[in-house]
């Protein structure tokens, strides 16, 4: 809202001849420069949203010669899918621990590099490294290495004296195992945007905090913490949308697209893949999908709303 | 910009400094080892024979590139790489000509509706692909773009050739460029495309190399909708064509640990060479986010 009035008060202040002709030649120009990349935004992604919106609605299937239109009845049917809320447990699972695990352990990690010196830029390609890695190929050797057979991770654990683990194999396992995935990949990018964040504090704020005779932890609770707050914010916002969508990672990690022993590992998005690529039911399957924008939406929106408001205050 | 070392929050004696120091490489370098083992046994696994595949050993007792050979001779993917190389270069071609223009054009006019339009862009991020690909695969179906050749590459790669995330990227780097050099070009009567193409593309060049790695390596790594819209074989995508590949080859663990390293390391090396743009491209976005 801020912005319509701030594009209204250009525009009043715009009013001497010479100024409005220039204005209406930046107009022009930017209309023209803009012209392709509007249409491409209203083609390929508002429209399709729209369009979404509108299948739903229906009883669309592609195999089918008519498509009736049911109003809710998509919506009314998902209240009762026991297979739609086992997806949306698990996805709140995996963002639950994914999170705060790949937010923690990148903070950590980060504070760890800035204390160090010597190999720092190697440390911090090494950690990347799993970043830039296709996610088909990590997960089969994620596959590979959690084996009950033959797996390196239950071999070392057997060292360890504790017993072999079924990890993808098992229910209770699977999850969290998938959920180990995302978080290595994702480390990375954590470790780098934390990095930047804490680069950007001055220096001279701890300086007065140690005169003042404050501890390293009470430094960090109260200035790391807060002055990071935009970063952590940031991490909190795209982490909790990008887990929202897991698929790539849960699709390959199993032989099947079927979601893991007894769907454990089953996700929202993998669930909308299943419903609309394997039974092509369009329409029911966009019903979750505008679901699952919905819930990213309100998620998001608290997100900023609670997040910034606590610590600017 | 580089990313500098935050300061200690308080510098300890130095004897007490040390041990800290010496404890942070023991821990950082414990997370390294864990990070990077399955690259490791991935690249090891791939050079066992057949037969020593399921033995516990790290180390291949008579490493053999036969693993490799196959996999390039007897299937595809040496057309999936190419494959993969068109879309991953044509996207991002698109995506840093398009993006720029859409970012300068929002950093450097003022004209009624720039803030809006801006909104509307980023709102876009917030979208589930999910969301798109139904409607997306029912237009490409009804336009049955997939059986011919350019249609079906123009398939594989029309979501991915504007970014929003991109366009918020050279917005951020097109604002810190000073009006006046553009200003002064416009008094010299260049045109308006001119300005942006000779005076403005060329000094946001580093924000250029980080989005072009980044699109790239999206697109590389992209695998949801080329999932669903190829048809045919030979159209498959690397991601594509490896996912697949495993109920081809059978359970071909040294073909599939072969097949892993060879779409891992081209990525690897592009990232150990653009390591500082990569990086320097999430500081830009993150700090600012």
């Amino acid at each position: 809202m801020a912005t319509t009035s701030e594009v209204r008060g250009e525009r009043v202040q715009a009013r001497s001849p010479r100024r409005s002709s220039l204005k209406t030649h930046q107009t022009r120009t930017a209309y023209t420069f803009l012209l392709v990349p509007l249409l491409f935004f209203l083609v390929v992604r508002f429209l399709p949203t729209l369009m979404a919106l509108r299948l739903s609605l229906f009883d669309w299937n592609i195999l089918k010669e008519v498509q009736p239109y049911v109003g809710l009845d998509n919506y009314r049917t998902l209240v009762g899918d026991e297979r739609f809320g086992q997806a949306l447990r698990n996805t709140a699972l995996y963002t639950l621990i994914g999170v705060p695990l790949q937010i923690v352990l990148g903070l950590a990690v980060a504070l760890m590099l800035g204390r160090v010196r010597a190999l720092r830029g190697l440390y911090r390609a090494l950690y990347f490294a799993p970043y830039v890695t296709p996610i088909v190929a990590a997960a089969w050797v994620w596959q590979w290495l959690f084996s009950p057979q033959f797996g390196p991770v239950n071999t070392f654990l057997t060292w360890l004296h504790v017993p072999p683990q079924p990890f993808l194999t098992s229910p209770n396992q699977a999850l969290a195992t998938t959920a180990g995935l995302v978080v290595w990949q994702n480390l990375g990018f954590q470790i780098v945007l934390f990095l930047a964040g804490l680069a950007a504090i001055p220096r001279s704020y701890y300086e007065a905090a140690e005169i003042d005779g404050a501890s390293p932890w009470q430094s960090f609770r109260s200035i790391t913490l807060p002055l990071l707050n935009p970063t952590l914010v940031f991490s909190v916002v795209t982490g909790t949308i990008s887990y929202l969508q897991l698929f790539t990672q849960v699709v390959n990690l199993n032989f099947t697209d079927q979601g893991g022993p007894l769907g454990s590992t089953m996700t929202v998005a993998l669930y909308i893949y299943q419903i609309a690529f394997g039974r092509y039911q369009m329409g029911y399957a966009s019903a979750i999908t505008v679901v699952l924008f919905v819930l990213i939406l309100a998620i998001t929106l608290l997100q900023l709303r609670f997040l910034t408001r606590r610590y600017e205050a | 910009m580089t990313v500098t070392a935050p300061a200690p929050p308080t510098p300890s004696p130095r004897r007490r400094l040390d041990v800290r120091t010496a404890l942070a490489y023991l821990v950082l370098t414990v997370g390294v080892v864990v990070t990077l083992f399955p690259f490791v046994w991935m690249l090891l696994t791939s050079l066992k024979s057949f037969q020593e595949l399921f033995n516990l050993t790290i180390l291949p007792a008579e490493p053999t590139l036969g693993n490799y050979g196959q996999v390039l001779t007897q299937t595809r993917f040496l057309q999936w790489f190419a494959n993969s190389l068109l879309v991953a270069g044509v996207t991002t071609a698109s995506v840093l000509f398009f993006d720029s223009l859409v970012g300068y054009t929002l950093a450097k006019f003022d004209f009624p509706g720039k803030n809006l339009i801006f909104i509307l862009i980023l709102s876009t991020l917030m979208i589930p692909t999910e969301m798109l690909v139904i409607p997306w695969f029912v237009g490409v179906s009804d336009l049955q773009l997939t059986r011919s050749v350019p249609g079906a590459y123009l398939a594989i790669m029309f979501p991915g050739l504007m970014s929003a995330f991109g366009v918020f990227l050279m917005r951020q780097f097109f604002e810190s460029l000073p009006t006046d050099l553009l200003e002064a070009a416009r008094i010299d009567g260049m045109s308006e495309f001119g300005i942006f193409w000779h005076i403005a593309l060329p000094l946001v060049r580093p924000a250029l190399a980080s989005l072009a790695i980044f699109t790239f390596l999206g697109n590389w790594n992209a695998f949801l909708w080329p999932l669903i819209v190829i048809q045919q074989p030979q159209f498959r995508t690397l991601p594509v064509g490896t996912a697949l590949f495993n109920g081809e080859a059978g359970t071909q663990w040294g073909l599939i640990m072969a097949a892993s390293s060879l779409a891992v390391i081209p990525v690897l090396l592009v990232f150990a060479f653009f390591q500082r743009q990569i990086i320097e491209g999430i500081v830009l976005t993150g700090m600012k986010g």
